[in-house]
């Protein structure tokens, strides 16, 4: 199922403002590849970039190549909601439909597509909570609203209704910014689970998860405010954390930037 | 540093302080004062007392509180004295104007009054009811709300979801325009087409078609707040499952918003219920039932109200109905409210636990 996403020569705008420039990576199947650098350095876009989200902000385009394996995402014919049914994404705030119940939010994915056969939801339902260590707790009120779960349960319902549409890449965009240390755990733990089985790509302001969770990690940065990020490196988490090859790289990580 | 700024003196914490009935003596004191007075100077009004009651009550609130309390607190009781009196001056006249319909309405108000028509009734003679009036408005009023609801909800879909540039300047400018547009023009507008133009005779029909004209602003406006709340995140989370952008706006947007939408629609539905001039212009009106809006006259109860009004020279009978039917259509109008609050609060987005 997972994918590898390879990426060259990458611009994406806001309007007439270029908001990152010419990012070339690439993001190997079955890891977990943290983005991590300053607030502003265009981490957020690019990750939208990846699944053409990044189109959906008024005035958001993007050139370049991001590659799916074999296909061009940005190719001529490529159907931004197909694409979206292959790399899903969880927010950095938590946001379950409100309306939904917590089994309707899972199923919402699949329901708004189209199927609706009960016993075949009810499998992907249970499957996906289970993916996401939320079946435990909330089996016994799947009828009641999923907003009224804890923040924490809130985020893994929404990594479980990310799943269950079968993606071949999860996109995380600082999944546990709002959340307490102890669900912060439940969902790193989640994520060592989950890259067994899908590309996962994680947003972090915390070096320390950028170093518990991920295999690579990219490092972002801008030269001034108002100048485009830049990709400045990517490499090993270890080696990032240990021994990287920027001098700006290890400036930022060991607190000294800016 | 000396002692003295360590430990500063508790008092200058503290200030003298006015009870807390303070405020209703005052309020009663105001109004016993202006009955004093009025009655004193032999003023026969059943206003004046009040107003010289009000400023009495803003006057001394603030004049005792300086005193006592200091000028800042003296402000703020004054603020507090305004909003007060502001509250009352909009409240008198609402409270009156309700019990005097009540009480003049409940008179001849029954079921009978509810199910029966004018048709063989002189204007002169007691008895006759609302029911050909009561059936005129809710098939005038529904074919208007069945007009104006698609056109207005898809119209703040386009503007909301959709809009960009020019197109939807213009839209807005002109559903703006279209707010503004008085009942009247809106009648005139389609008598000249419809019955002018296209040579069609009055009808129900014909008054929905003027009242949608006032109605369709209302519910764009409504509708276009309402999809304003619901939160980008939603749209973002839905179009990230790979949801495409109509569904998501039918199923995710839509239903996260339908309770404020249905106030919208509700309230605009009071608002044109209580339209008389496309009425006059374009429906006419009759004594007798046609329940068939696309053709011949029908009756309406503004109309009626007006109607049973002008001929109640020398009789009590007609006058009484006229109230009758003014508390109906008050409290029709009061019963959609609360519909419409029902509505909001059954589909507003669940947070319980």
């Amino acid at each position: 199922m997972a994918k590898r996403i390879d990426v060259s020569g990458l611009n994406a705008y806001y309007g007439s403002f270029l908001a990152i420039e010419d990012i070339s990576m690439t993001v190997e199947p079955r890891s977990v590849t943290a983005f991590i650098g300053p607030s502003g350095c265009g981490k957020s876009t690019f990750l939208r970039t990846l699944n053409r989200m990044h189109e959906v902000t008024p005035g958001g385009r993007v050139e370049g190549k991001v590659m799916l394996d074999e296909e061009n995402l940005y190719g001529a014919g490529i159907d931004p909601v197909a694409v979206r049914r292959e790399v899903g994404m969880v927010f950095q705030r938590p946001n379950p439909f409100p309306t939904m119940s917590v089994y309707d939010n899972v199923a919402a994915g699949l329901r708004l597509n189209g199927k609706h056969k009960k016993s075949e939801l009810d499998d992907v339902v249970e499957k996906s909570l289970k993916g996401a260590n939320l079946w435990n707790e909330v089996k016994d009120r799947l009828n009641k609203p999923g907003s009224g779960l804890s923040g924490g349960q809130q985020q893994r319902l929404c990594i479980a209704r990310a799943i269950a549409v079968e993606p071949n890449v999860l996109l995380m965009d600082e999944p546990c910014s709002a959340l307490d240390p102890i669900s912060t755990l439940a969902i790193e733990d989640l994520i060592g689970e989950l890259k067994e089985q899908f590309t996962i790509v994680i947003v972090t302001h915390n070096m320390q998860q950028a170093a518990r969770v991920s295999d690579r990690t990219a490092f972002f940065n801008l030269a001034a405010v108002g100048q485009p990020g830049k990709l400045i490196e990517l490499d090993d988490t270890e080696r990032i954390f240990s021994n990287p090859s920027v001098q700006a790289t290890e400036d930022y990580i060991s607190g000294r930037f800016g | 540093m000396s002692h003295a700024t360590l430990l500063p003196k508790p008092s200058s914490l503290r200030g003298a302080t006015l009870p807390k009935w303070f405020s209703s003596a005052v309020a009663a004191g105001s109004v016993a004062l202006g009955l004093g007075i009025s009655s004193a100077a032999g003023l026969h009004s059943d206003i004046q007392w009040g107003l010289i009651a009000a400023v009495l009550f803003v006057v001394l609130s603030y004049g005792i509180s300086a005193k006592v309390e200091g000028s800042r607190q003296a402000k703020d009781r004054t603020a507090t004295s305004l909003v007060w009196v502001a509250f009352l001056l909009a409240v008198v006249p609402l409270a009156s104007l309700i019990w005097e319909t009540v009480e003049r309405g409940v008179k001849v108000l029954d079921v009978y009054f509810l199910t029966h028509s004018m048709g063989v009734v002189a204007d002169t003679e007691p008895g006759g009811g609302i029911y050909h009036a009561i059936l005129g408005t809710l098939e005038q009023v529904g074919l208007a709300a069945l007009i104006s609801v698609p056109v207005g909800v898809l119209t703040a879909i386009y503007l909301v979801e959709y809009g960009r540039g020019r197109l939807a300047k213009a839209v807005t400018f002109f559903v703006d325009v279209m707010t503004g547009i008085p009942s009247i023009v809106a009648g005139l507008f389609i008598l000249s087409l419809w019955v002018l133009i296209l040579k069609m005779g009055p009808s129900g029909f014909a008054g929905s078609m003027a009242l949608s004209i006032l109605m369709i602003p209302i519910v764009v406006r409504s509708t276009e707040e309402m999809l304003k709340l619901v939160p980008n995140e939603l749209r973002e989370a839905s179009l990230a499952l790979g949801v495409p952008k109509w569904r998501t706006i039918l199923k995710v947007v839509l239903p996260t918003s339908v309770g404020g939408i249905t106030t919208g629609v509700m309230l605009a539905v009071a608002r044109i219920t209580g339209e008389t001039a496309p009425v006059l212009l374009l429906v006419w009106v009759t004594n007798y039932i046609n329940t068939n809006p696309f053709k011949d006259p029908q009756a309406s109860l503004p109309m009626y109200i007006y109607l049973q009004y002008m001929n109640s020279a020398g009789s009590g009978a007609a006058y009484d109905r006229a109230w009758a039917a003014a508390l109906t259509l008050i409290a029709f109008i009061m019963i959609l409210n609360l519909v419409a609050q029902g509505i909001a609060r059954w589909k507003a987005p669940k947070t319980g636990r």
